[in-house]
């Protein structure tokens, strides 16, 4: 589903990305590790066609990136730390400008659907900005699976989250995943990501440094495999 | 490479997603109403701060209430394309609106007409309360007209320019300075059509300078919109 080769993203002079080869096949649930500065959110961004690469071959589902930005961008749904939401418009209001973006041809039907499946149909004609930061972030999931994408990208989700919310978006994540969705989620939070993704990569240095399979590590295990990989 | 589809109804999702754009600004606007009311506020202000500062007889009056009333609507402008920007670029819903699969002139033409349409709701009340401030018929077709085409190629090229200033700390003080040597010329000849219109001067002493206003607009129209992919990418 996604096929990245050789990537270079080079800021100025300053390389932020060095060579990074990373694969994923469809209905994977990749968590991507790794320190602050390690380059995890300019690669996301390149994945969601935001920022171009300086080198490098990118394909989602076929389509070449920069090239076929636009095809792409219909297949993806992204979730940042910033809940790419407007303060004074309702949570319905904002799927339903959202809905009307992508053209989605029930938008009512399935603005509802989603409020559902987000728990916020009961707060749906309250404004965002009377939201707390947990509720916001659901919604933000929300504005992501409006269009049913194939891929979605998580970018720390749970930044700035509290027990209780991490929780219930742990539970939308679930949900999105059990979906066979292409998963790919950038956090810091190693046991909440245990829980949730088929394979762990460690991004540092620029470059995918360690990968390995939920199969083939106990979930105790993670942060020594992490610490292992940053460190080598 | 995969082939991409073809463009079917390319033209009718551009347009859905444009229109789609001015009523977000719009609804987010009636609710929190806080562009309008600082543009309108400002206005005001100025208008009413120059009519105690200029002691002016029918004559004076004439000659500068153009280059008033453009200076004003030129500052409140500015006010409401900072703010038009920012709201879309503090909370990430810039993001937002690249990730949609259109084509990024709908983003383009979406703000801009909505920028156009606060700056002529603040022009539709200023110019009533300057008429009765001043005493002065601004109730003109022909001026009219002249606002209509001075503001739209204000906002062409200030939507722009917002895209451009909203990416820095600096946006605030950057986007007057980027901005107003570009428009110079839609200031400039937006004064001298509307003092012609407000003189009842000659339609051949007029016509130099709506002509200018006219292809300034079409220019500028087309330069922002081939520009506008590359102002917003990073």
């Amino acid at each position: 589903m996604i096929v990245v080769r050789s990537l270079v993203k080079r800021f100025g002079l300053k390389a932020v990305l060095r060579g990074l080869d990373f694969s994923v096949e469809p209905g994977e649930f990749v968590a991507l590790l790794g320190p602050n500065g390690a380059g995890k959110t300019t690669f996301l961004r390149i994945l969601a066609s935001l920022t171009r690469p300086s080198l490098g071959e990118v394909k989602i589902a076929g389509y070449q990136l920069p090239q076929q930005a636009a095809e792409v961008r219909r297949l993806l749904g992204v979730v940042s730390h910033l809940p790419l939401l407007y303060n004074d418009l309702t949570a319905e209001e904002n799927l339903r400008f959202y809905a009307r973006m992508y053209s989605l041809p029930d938008e009512t039907q399935r603005i509802g659907e989603v409020l559902e499946l987000v728990g916020l149909a009961e707060r749906r004609r309250d404004l965002v900005r009377t939201f707390s930061r947990g509720m916001q972030q659901r919604l933000a999931i929300g504005r992501a699976v409006l269009h049913d994408p194939e891929v979605m990208l998580f970018d720390e989700p749970h930044t700035g989250l509290d027990q209780d919310a991490c929780e219930m978006l742990d539970t939308v994540l679930r949900e999105v995943a059990a979906r066979q969705r292409t998963v790919v989620m950038t956090s810091h939070d190693l046991a909440r990501v245990g829980d949730l993704a088929s394979r762990f990569d460690v991004l540092s240095r620029g470059q995918i440094v360690a990968s390995i399979q939920r199969s083939q590590i106990d979930p105790d295990q993670i942060l020594a495999f992490y610490r292992r990989a940053v460190e080598k | 490479m995969k082939t991409s589809p073809p463009p079917i109804n390319l033209l009718r999702r551009t347009f859905q997603a444009t229109v789609a754009i001015i009523w977000k600004d719009l609804a987010a606007e009636m609710r929190s109403r806080e562009m309008l009311s600082a543009m309108l506020v400002f206005s005001l202000l100025v208008i009413l701060i120059f009519n105690f500062a200029l002691e002016l007889d029918i004559k004076a009056r004439q000659t500068v209430t153009s280059g008033i009333l453009w200076a004003t609507f030129a500052f409140a402008g500015t006010l409401g394309l900072n703010r038009s920007m920012a709201i879309e670029k503090d909370r990430g819903c810039m993001d937002g609106l690249l990730l949609a699969p259109v084509d990024r002139s709908a983003i383009y033409f979406g703000k801009a007409i909505g920028n156009l349409v606060f700056m002529l709701v603040v022009e539709a009340i200023v110019l009533p309360v300057y008429s009765v401030l001043y005493n002065i018929n601004l109730f003109h077709p022909g001026l009219l007209a002249v606002i209509l085409l001075g503001s739209l190629g204000y906002v062409v090229v200030g939507t722009l320019l917002s895209a451009m200033a909203v990416q820095t700390r600096t946006r605030d003080v950057l986007l007057p300075i980027l901005l107003f040597p570009v428009v110079l010329p839609v200031l400039i000849s937006a004064v001298k059509a509307s003092q012609g219109f407000l003189l009842a001067a000659e339609w051949t002493e007029i016509a130099p300078w709506f002509n200018l206003l006219l292809v300034y607009d079409v220019i500028f129209t087309a330069a922002a919109f081939m520009i506008f992919d590359y102002v917003v990418e990073e």
